[in-house]
């Protein structure tokens, strides 16, 4: 299904499209400034990080009793609870209730875990249609594509294109604004949530003391998936538990704040069980499929506070090599700086060795992390980690000029000839230009050394003319 | 007072300007300067290459060099990053060692955060040859020295109007060490970014405390044909001020 894949060759081509690099650039920087803004105004947010890890850090250290916990208030409360193991499980447990229910049309709400697992690759074949309800996934559902931004799925595309796309799929007239785009959009979209047999979320928050999901939305499509359909499918990683109910409004204002600069976002869905009797709305049937997927292993390792993750988008937002080439180059559900980091340990480093040197380690996405997950130390050790994987033979090719360096003589001996060649500059017959140095020569020119003498014989000089 | 240079690789094959002026300002400061001879390169490219065994061999080479020294003064913030903020954490097994690592980089600085804290230099004379100037502050000055605002400060001390800050100036300039050479398109693009920020400011001298950066800028903008600007480590600026 997945191979390895090549970020230098993927990054190159997307840095080279311009249109990608203005629209992903915009919004992210949109995206960053009003972040930027929520949390000026908030004058307690360093300490709701701080509260907020802490409580992230109870229930990573002790995750199984806090699935079991939230797996059980579920059940009291009139829900399923369903655990897999991985995506296969989980695909299997949606197939087979759609099967059951002889379900032919799903809306789905945003849901990158659902992506995580392909659920709209596996649903057709079970014979039912998938339409996507939030707006950019709705686009991206159209083009036929992937989301390239966890919060903001059609951040590659601009207005322009977004216009074509509906004129193209939908009959829209050709060239509409924004405006006319979300009102051809909602329309469409209406009749297919009428239609729906099943609504297929997913769920920022699972509250393991009440068995509570909380779906955060701004368009109301997490609303009426949730509401209007008969069953409810939520597909829920293990890691979006919280311990209590009085934890949810700490976590939203962390989370709308990181994720959108907003105080709150314009719809929060907090579902406890399906319709009770006596009510009149709601779904009859309340699923709640707890993916692990290569989670539960995290918890007792290196990575631990990656189950920590909001999954609010800002360090993509912040991050200089995201908003250069957003998403897509990264071939991966999870792009950005936590999806440097949660790729390979979700699908394995043999899949996603590249991705931990997508990162200058320039440390800005560790300053807007809600969950203040230590990214760029994170970064480091996957790269001692893949270091560790390529055996003997490179460890002593990496360690060998450490141990010439280690020598104050070896080492001012390779400079002295590295500062001699460097001097030749262009005289530099352009066979050098391999390697190390031709890497280098694909946007710089190669460094010469500044006029006059190195340092070393500067101060030997003049130590002895004070002398 | 007495401190004792930590010259950087970078400095040693590159940059023998940016020392020798690093030297002129803290002598002209009253600080007593030694160059322990032994010093070579502070390990980073291991350590950020997940590259360990080596990282910890030039670790201790450090240690041997700069341990007796009371105060250590770096030329460039990477390097005086990895000092402070790396070293111990490569030896989680050996509470000693992490110990007398802790102990070194609490006496560590990089330049400009020692000058400012240290001998406490609040003013800088006005530059004899005002030029449009900006200053690019490198990520592990900003994140990793955790220095905000001083060079900046000297700067309009030292240049007045002709001091403008740089657009996006918290934003990384695509070098990151082995990035540059693993991604270079991406690294060029990052790059082209920041040059055009540079220029937007119509600076013709660029300033910096991070060598590593200064290389990736200034051959980015020979390459690009940017031929009047220049770029400085903040030490050659002062130390024109200062005669």
């Amino acid at each position: 299904m997945k191979s390895s894949h090549n970020f230098r060759k993927a990054s190159a081509s997307a840095v080279a499209d311009e249109v990608l690099g203005a629209a992903v650039g915009k919004t992210a920087d949109l995206l960053f400034s009003m972040r930027a803004a929520a949390v000026a105004a908030y004058p307690g947010f360093e300490e709701l990080r701080d509260w907020g890890r802490s409580r992230k850090m109870e229930v990573s250290g002790d995750l199984a009793t806090f699935v079991r916990r939230f797996s059980d208030r579920l059940e009291a409360a009139g829900g399923a609870a369903h655990f897999a193991r991985d995506a296969r499980e989980a695909v299997e447990i949606v197939t087979n209730i759609a099967r059951g229910l002889g379900a032919v049309a799903a809306v789905k709400s945003k849901s990158m875990t659902a992506e995580e697992i392909s659920l709209n690759e596996a649903l057709p074949e079970a014979g039912v249609t998938v339409t996507e309800t939030d707006l950019g996934e709705f686009i991206i559902q159209l083009a036929g594509e992937k989301p390239s931004h966890i919060v903001a799925p059609a951040i590659h595309k601009d207005r322009a294109q977004v216009a074509a796309l509906f004129h193209e799929t939908l009959g829209s007239a050709p060239g509409l604004d924004v405006g006319d785009l979300v009102r051809v959009a909602r329309k469409a979209l209406r009749e297919r949530f009428l239609a729906a047999d099943i609504g297929i979320t997913g769920a920022n928050f699972a509250i393991a003391e009440t068995g509570t999901i909380a779906i955060v939305t701004n368009e109301g499509n997490g609303r009426l998936t949730s509401a209007l359909p008969a069953v409810q499918i939520a597909i829920v990683g293990i890691d979006k538990i919280i311990p209590k109910l009085s934890d949810l409004p700490g976590f939203l204002r962390l989370l709308t704040r990181s994720a959108t600069g907003q105080a709150v976002s314009s719809y929060v869905t907090v579902i406890t069980g399906p319709r009770r009797q006596g009510e009149e709305e709601g779904p009859s049937e309340l699923h709640v499929v707890l993916l692990d997927n290569g989670r539960s292993p995290l918890a007792s390792g290196p990575f631990r506070e990656m189950l920590h993750c909001l999954h609010c988008g800002a360090c993509l937002n912040s991050c200089p090599v995201y908003r250069a080439v957003g998403g897509h180059a990264y071939e991966s559900v999870y792009p950005g700086p936590m999806g440097d980091v949660l790729s390979p340990l979700l699908w394995g480093m043999d899949v996603y060795a590249d991705l931990p040197d997508a990162c200058t380690l320039c440390g800005r996405c560790a300053e807007v992390c809600p969950m203040r997950i230590p990214l760029p130390e994170y970064h480091r050790k996957l790269r001692v980690l893949r270091a560790g994987l390529k055996g003997e033979a490179a460890a002593w090719k990496a360690e060998a000029p450490a141990i010439l360096t280690q020598h104050p003589l070896l080492y001012r001996t390779a400079l002295g000839i590295m500062r001699r060649v460097l001097s030749l500059g262009r005289r530099l017959p352009d066979g050098i230009r391999t390697g190390l140095p031709g890497a280098w020569t694909v946007c710089r020119e190669l460094p010469h050394p500044r006029e006059g003498p190195d340092f070393r014989s500067w101060w030997e000089k003049r130590k002895s003319c004070h002398e | 007072m007495k401190i004792s240079l930590l010259l950087t690789c970078t400095a040693d094959l590159l940059y023998p300007a940016s020392a020798r002026a690093c030297v002129n300002v803290l002598e002209a400061f009253g600080v007593e300067v030694a160059f322990p001879r032994l010093q070579t390169c502070c390990g980073q490219p291991w350590l950020n290459t997940g590259r360990l065994a080596g990282a910890r061999r030039l670790a201790l080479h450090f240690l041997d060099v700069f341990e007796e020294a009371e105060t250590i003064v770096a030329i460039s913030s990477s390097c005086a990053d990895t000092v402070r903020n790396h070293y111990a954490e490569l030896f989680p097994d050996s509470p000693v060692l992490r110990d007398r690592f802790e102990a070194v980089a609490r006496r560590t600085y990089e330049f400009c955060e020692f000058l400012h804290l240290v001998p406490g230099v609040k003013e800088m004379p006005a530059h004899p040859h005002p030029v449009r100037t900006t200053y690019h502050s490198s990520c592990r000055t900003l994140r990793g020295i955790g220095l905000r605002g001083v060079a900046e400060e000297y700067l309009e001390q030292m240049f007045g109007a002709d001091f403008v800050s740089l657009p996006e100036n918290e934003t990384c300039c695509g070098f990151g060490g082995s990035f540059s050479v693993k991604l270079p398109e991406l690294s060029g693009r990052l790059l082209a970014d920041k040059l055009k920020n540079v220029s937007a400011t119509g600076a013709l001298q660029v300033a910096s405390l991070d060598l590593s950066c200064l290389t990736h800028l200034s051959t980015g903008a020979e390459r690009l044909g940017l031929k009047k600007i220049r770029f400085f480590h903040l030490a050659e600026l002062m130390a024109g001020a200062l005669t």
